[in-house]
């Protein structure tokens, strides 16, 4: 490993965008993604490859569309806002079966919204967000190091699913500095593409469209996507655990607000209240068999989220009634602070285990001294 | 060992790599650190402030609901975050730009005409450098030596030239508190 290097999440991803092969970056400016294309801009020609600040969003997808078309790896960034107005652009990549990779560092909604963080982009990114029956492989980093790490798993997903993959962050994430150490070469695994529309010299002709005006056509590739799906499904399914053998609570979060539940889950323990938690790094596809085993193995659950309950569906579809399934949210631009997100614990404790628990619920420190 | 500070003031002040400032000393030092910033949509004039934390555990939250410390730099953010400051914490205030009067009595206050002292080395941009000395000995989060030592990799290259004007503000900042 390299040495340590004060980084910010936006600039992370870029150098572990450039480090696993992505030699070609449109993008439009929108706060708080502006560092991904002004790092690009400077790192990209040092590798040789294309840097394009689009004439907008649209512009800039399609000609990520355009460069995902001859094989190498292509990258956009946007925020919020500006990921709504690539939609177009990606049911169309995602129709052509073509791999590349969006970065959406999320902001307040809807509409302009604001620049503070938020995490209400998450039906947009998982469930498909343009239209048509498709999907983004979705993941979520929490930390810079993630930010540099995900670039590579997000170009190595879309290339073996040939679909686009989403890095869903938000202003928090991308924008703080962590420490992170640069590994000298990057791990990454680029497949052949005799698909590539490089040029028919020597082979039969390259088509890559999603346009199939024959019913039998487009239902024959519409099960072919969903069958990448499903495959997806059973090997990308990526979470991390930590305490969650002897809770009582599981918090589940992703993202930029799972670092704030793991210091409520630490003050939690403090105070003798078993709360552990589930963090899942693959938004889509989702880690529904482990949630579905824990709510079986008798866990219940709150789930944490910088929107007005979006994840929490698919956590609520993964525990099927087995068990509870408790909602926080903070909406727009809002961040849940550790110990509101611990007052929240242990109501739910209070409700869920009414003999185990009688906390008085509120552990607020203002005015506490701790 | 675990500081949360938040950073206040207004944009201009030079509150972002005040914070970016301690983050990369903290670095050096071989503590866990992130930085946070916020800021309004305004190059000038809106509301800038940034959370560093600092410690020798791996650090989950990256905002700070109850900080150890604030640093204000300008009445109006002060007023917002000097509410949610742990009892007994620390307030560094810029009484250049705070009133005096307005400033909390259940914490450890240490005032500072930063404003005043930086004009008098030279230059009044450099209030935030003499804010950053002060917080950092009476703190002791990180050494002076080690700040001192970030500027150079924390300002852009062709910013070097003002690194002697911001070693003499921080150091400025550190000699008041020691006395």
């Amino acid at each position: 490993m390299g040495k340590r290097i004060l980084m910010k999440g936006n600039e992370a991803v870029v150098h572990g965008a450039i480090a696993a092969q992505c030699r070609a970056f449109f993008g439009y400016p929108i706060t708080p993604q502006n560092e991904v294309p002004e790092y690009m801009s400077k790192c990209m020609p040092e590798v040789g490859g294309v840097f394009l600040q689009a004439e907008s969003e649209i512009a800039a997808i399609n000609m990520v569309y355009g460069a995902a078309c001859v094989g190498v790896r292509a990258m956009t960034s946007s925020s919020s806002p500006g990921i709504s107005l690539k939609m177009e652009g990606i049911s169309y990549i995602a129709g052509a079966q073509l791999p590349c990779v969006i970065v959406n560092v999320q902001r307040g909604g809807p509409g302009l919204g604001n620049i503070a963080p938020a995490q209400s982009d998450y039906f947009q990114a998982v469930k498909g967000g343009g239209h048509g029956d498709y999907k983004l492989l979705t993941i979520a980093p929490w930390s810079v190091q993630e930010m540099f790490e995900h670039a590579a798993l997000a170009f190595d997903l879309a290339d073996r699913y040939r679909n686009p993959a989403m890095i869903l962050s938000d202003a928090i994430v991308g924008q703080m500095l962590e420490p992170i150490e640069i590994p000298d070469c990057v791990d990454t695994d680029i497949p052949a593409k005799p698909w590539a529309t490089t040029g028919a010299s020597g082979r039969s002709r390259n088509i890559l469209t999603s346009l199939y005006i024959v019913p039998e056509d487009l239902e024959r590739i519409n099960l072919k996507i969903q069958a990448k799906y499903a495959a997806a499904s059973l090997r990308e399914v990526r979470y991390q655990e930590f305490d969650v053998e002897d809770a009582d609570l599981v918090l589940v979060a992703y993202g930029s607000t799972a670092r704030i539940c793991r210091t409520s889950m630490t003050m939690a323990r403090k105070k003798g209240l078993k709360v552990g938690l589930f963090r899942p790094i693959s938004l889509f596809p989702f880690p529904s068999a482990r949630l579905a085993e824990l709510a079986r193995l008798g866990k219940q659950f709150l789930t944490v989220e910088m929107s007005a309950g979006q994840m929490v569906e698919d956590v609520r579809l993964a525990v099927n009634g087995v068990s509870t399934v408790d909602f926080y949210g903070r909406l727009g631009g809002m961040v849940p602070g550790p110990v509101e997100i611990l007052d929240q614990a242990g109501l739910s404790l209070e409700r869920m285990h009414p003999k185990s628990y009688t906390v008085g619920a509120r552990f607020g420190m203002v005015g506490s001294g701790e | 060992m675990h500081e949360e500070v938040i950073m206040s003031g207004t944009g201009g002040q030079g509150i972002m790599i005040m914070g970016q400032i301690l983050a990369h000393a903290a670095m050096t030092e071989g503590r866990h650190v992130v930085w946070f910033p916020s800021y309004g949509p305004e190059a000038r004039g809106g509301t800038a402030d940034c959370t560093v934390i600092v410690s020798t555990d791996e650090i989950g939250s990256p905002i700070s609901a109850h900080p150890d410390t604030l640093v204000g730099m300008h009445q109006f953010l002060f007023n917002r975050y000097q509410p949610i400051v742990k009892i007994g914490g620390r307030l560094i205030v810029n009484t250049s730009l705070i009133d005096p009067a307005t400033v909390r009595t259940d914490c450890d206050v240490v005032m500072v005409p930063a404003n005043v002292l930086a004009e008098e080395i030279g230059n009044v941009r450099a209030a935030n450098m003499v804010m950053l000395g002060v917080y950092v000995a009476s703190t002791g989060v990180v050494s002076v030596e080690s700040v001192l030592a970030s500027l150079p990799e924390v300002f852009p290259s062709h910013r070097h030239k003002l690194i002697p004007l911001n070693e003499s503000a921080l150091r400025k900042g550190a000699e008041l508190v020691r006395g």
